[in-house]
Order: C-alpha cells, then structure tokens, then sequence
C-alpha cells in the first residue's frame, strides 16, 4: 500500500523528528531512540523511506510516537515498552514481537509471528495477520481488523486476541489462559481449544478493547469466545492422543 | 534462509529491463543466503531453436573449438556463446537429445544447467551480486524469470547444489526450505526414469514436477501434487516456458511475499526485494496462503 502522507495538522505540528532511512542507517535510528530518556521533548518521530527494512524502531522504552512512513521487514517495534508506534503500510514478520507495553498500530496487513510471545500494550493491526498471530501471546491484547492465518493464538498463555474476521486451522492450539474473541468463521480449533460462553464481563472487556482500538460500528455480541478446555495443562497419559 | 524472487512480466516494454529488475530483487536478498546464487531467465522462444546452457570448471579447455566439434557429431548448425563459466549452444530442437548425449564424451568434465527453447540458466558459488556481474544478467532481455540466493542445508556448496534446478525442458525451480522425504521420492522418480545430478533436496522438487508434467498435468495441477507427496518445509517458485508459479506447505513458516500490477506478477522472500519494482507503491501486495497452488501464463 502507498505510504501515507503526513497530515496538514502533522506537518503544522513541525516539530517531529525526521530519520530517512534512505539516509540514514537502521542502527543509527535505533540508536538515537535508545538514548532517549524520560522526559525528553523528543517525543514525535517520524521514519521515512523503511522499504522493507528489519527491526525498525525495536526495544523502544520511552513513551514516545512513532510513525513509520511505508512497509517494514521482520521484527518492527519487538519489545515495545510504552511506546506508540505506527505502520504506514503493512508489516513483515514477528513485528512487536514481545511487547512490554505501548501502543503498535499496522495499517495494512502483518505477516506471521505478528505480537509473538506479547507480555503487554495493544497490538491493532487494520488489515490481515498471517499465521501464527499472537503464537505464546503472555499478557498482550491484539486487535485484527481483517483474519488471521492458522495456528493463531498456539500455546498463548494470557491475553485478548480479537479477531473481526476469520480465523484459519488449529487455533488455540495448547492454549492456555489467553481469550480468542472471532467475528467471523474458524476453521478449526487446535488441541484443548472451545467455543465458550459469552458472560456480561466477557462482552465488557472485549467492548472496552473494541474501543482502546478504535474500531466502530462492531458490537462485542457479535464475537464468539474460545479457550482451553484445560485438559493438556500437566501431561495426563489418557490424554496422549490429544497432543 | 535462503531468498528467493521471481518476475513475471504482463507488460511487453518492461521486457528488455527483466535481467536488471530481477538482478536488483535477488542482491537485495543477498544476507539470506551468501553461499551461492543463481538466475534463471526466459527469453521469447522462436520455435525453431533450442538453447542448453552448460557449465564447466575449465572453461578455456571446455569451450574451446565445441561448436565445430558438436555441429559434426550431431550433424546440425551450432553456436556457442560463453559467458564466464557458462556457455548458451544453440542447435535445431530435434537435435538437443542428440547434442546433451554426446557432450558427455566430447567434454566429460561439462554440466547441463537446464535446456529448452527459452531458458537460460546461469548459476554458481559466491555472492549473488559476483553472480550478476560475472554473467552479465542485469544485460538480459526476456519475459520471465526466477532467482535464488542459498544459504546450503541439505548438501554441498557447489555450483551444481546452487538453484535454480532444472530437470525438464523450459523448466526449473527454485526453493526456500528443506525435504525430509527427498531420499524416497528420489528413488519413485528413478524407477519412473528420471536422471539427477546430485543428492540435493530441491533437486527432487524440481524432478517431480518435471516427471508429473510429462505424465500430463499442467503446472497448477504438478504444484497441487507436491502439497501430498512433498514432506518437508518449502516455498518453490517455478518457470516454465510460459508460465511462473508459486507454492507453499501447509505449515508456511517459510516467508513469501507476492505483489501484482497491469505490468507484471512479482514474487520476494520478502518486501524488501519488490522495494525497487515499478509502480510498487501502489501495487496489490500479498502474503500467497499456505497449501494455495498460484501460477500465470503468458
């Protein structure tokens, strides 16, 4: 997708930090956002020019914006810590790969291992997830505007996955304690995944979560929960064949 | 690792800048795999001319006096032109078997790369920018093409180990992954009359689609094969004479991006090889499905 240009309020704001990845190298960027330090006035980055680049913006730990003008490679914004950082364009690989806290947006779609093995923040991504979305997912809530590939959610541990539209084969697959909220169709359920029973608090969290992303005209009664039917929690030898 | 790209092009002006668009896509992959890289490159077939493009360790001895020496033996005209380690020999179709037979014992130390009546296939160990300048790619005009840049698993650096594989007229394939049953299908294939040149994996691919086609499926039908009978890990990308096509296994971990426009079908390991390409920025761009057969023709 084409980057999106900055807005008219944006440029007025004039006082965002330009890095032209056509100019500059990634570890230079990455560099100069790791000195950041708390309270620092540079807190509106702009990145220019990724062209498909790894690890953009990674191990960020300052409550900063980020927006990142165009498509990025493996890993963007892995180990988020209180950032908030957005996609331009769609994502590769493994992008907020274990987040700690902040905000990633992705306006097109994000390839496989998107929000890998999370432990906090929200993760929207606007367009598809590839497979594998939120695999090991450990406290991280993760917004999909469009589907998500197979074996989502594998192993995911604590979280909200939302899905607004379908999910592929084997979701869930040795979950744990995340909650899988689908819209859509599912595929299949993985080893020790069920559709579970909508209860008022599940409808509040996952209208509360609706909101945080952004997402309009979607009710949460319109989702279908799933989780662990928690029979592959300890190893069970009658329960071999479920594996 | 290993990076793979593909180009096929819809537009007819595009044409002329297939060698240099496809050599910029495979160098700009180049950290996916350093051992070894290869292209291969289809140019327009005239019907009345078929190319083998052969490999030699010695090419000074090698090429040295072959086209008199092969237009004798097979009694037809034949031009070489060698670029490098490589040489194209151009003869009259009917007489390819001929030529491939008898250049086992005219120059026993050659390699067949891959033959047909549009392919050219150039390939070797090192970098895949050394590979573009030594062949001279960037040059190269043509309709389609395919490239590889390996980091080895499954055998040997060697020139002969380097994709694209070719075991079939106008066909090769080129792979990202590995096969865990290449041994046993390898053994089919034999048995069903199928020749290898090495113990690589990819090479099994390659001549399972080449043997499938000639038992009369087509491309789409051949790819849709490999997702039962292939066990492993694979992204292959594959060139015929005029058609490009694209599969991936089930599981899909191997990482595969695809973008299309009214000028051509474009596939990258990822994104970063389709950054340079025409009209990127507002081309259709896509993750292809895992198990999904995708193929175009001309």
């Amino acid at each position: 997708m084409p980057a999106t240009p900055m807005s008219k309020a944006e440029r007025e704001q004039g006082d965002a930090r330009v890095f032209d990845l056509s100019q500059h190298s990634l570890r230079e960027l990455n560099e100069a956002l790791h000195k950041l330090t708390p309270g620092s006035n540079e807190t509106a980055w702009e990145v220019l020019n990724p062209k498909g680049s790894h690890s953009v913006a990674v191990g960020v730990d300052q409550p900063i914006t980020i927006d990142v003008r165009g498509s990025v490679g493996y890993y963007c914004a892995g180990m988020n810590d209180g950032a908030a950082i957005t996609v331009h364009g769609s994502a590769g690989p493994g992008v907020g790969e274990n987040m700690m806290s902040g905000l990633i947006v992705i306006k097109g779609d994000a390839s496989q291992y998107a929000g890998a093995t999370g432990r906090g923040g929200l993760l929207v991504i606007e367009g598809n997830a590839s497979s594998r979305c939120g695999i090991s997912m450990k406290g991280i809530d993760i917004v999909v505007h469009g589907n998500i590939g197979h074996m989502s959610a594998f192993m995911a541990q604590s979280g909200n996955l939302v899905v607004l539209g379908d999910a592929g084969d084997a979701l869930g697959d040795s979950i744990y304690e995340a909650r899988l909220f689908v819209r859509g169709k599912v595929e299949s359920l993985g080893a020790d995944c069920i559709a579970k029973e909508m209860r008022p608090e599940h409808i509040e969290l996952l209208q509360g979560l609706l909101d945080k992303a952004g997402v309009t005209g979607v009710k949460a009664s319109e989702f279908k929960r799933y989780g662990s039917a928690r029979k592959l929690y300890n190893f069970n030898i009658d329960n071999a064949d479920a594996y | 690792m290993c990076g793979i790209v593909g180009l096929f092009l819809k537009d007819k002006a595009l044409e002329p800048k297939l060698g240099a668009m496809l050599s910029e896509m495979l160098v700009s992959l180049s950290d996916r795999g350093p051992d070894s890289a290869g292209i291969a490159i289809y140019g327009a077939a005239s019907g009345n001319e078929a190319k083998i493009t052969v490999q030699s360790p010695k090419p000074d001895r090698d090429f040295r006096g072959l086209d008199a020496e092969l237009a004798k033996a097979i009694g037809a005209p034949v031009s070489v032109a060698v670029k490098s380690t490589h040489a194209v020999i151009r003869t009259t179709p009917d007489k390819v078997d001929a030529a491939r037979e008898v250049l086992q014992t005219l120059r026993p130390d050659i390699r067949i790369m891959g033959a047909g009546e549009a392919v050219e296939i150039y390939k070797e160990v090192g970098l895949p920018e050394a590979v573009v300048e030594r062949f001279g790619l960037r040059a190269m005009t043509g309709t389609h093409g395919i490239g590889h840049t390996r980091m080895a698993t499954e055998s040997a650096v060697t020139t002969m180990g380097a994709h694209p594989f070719s075991t079939g007229a106008d066909q090769c394939l080129v792979h990202n992954g590995s096969l865990s049953n290449h041994n046993n299908v390898r053994r089919e294939l034999i048995r069903d009359g199928m020749k290898f040149e090495t113990e690589n994996d990819t090479e099994v691919a390659a001549a399972y689609l080449s043997n499938r086609m000639a038992h009369g499926k087509n491309l789409g039908e051949a790819l849709e094969g490999t997702l039962s009978d292939l066990d492993g890990f694979f992204t292959f990308v594959v060139g015929t004479k005029n058609g490009f096509g694209v599969v991936r296994d089930p599981i899909a971990c191997k990482p595969a991006v695809m973008a299309e426009t009214d000028q051509y079908v474009a596939f990258g390991s990822e994104y970063r090889a389709l950054t340079k390409l025409p009209g990127i920025d507002n081309a259709r761009v896509w993750e292809p499905e895992p198990a999904t057969v995708y193929f175009w023709e001309h």
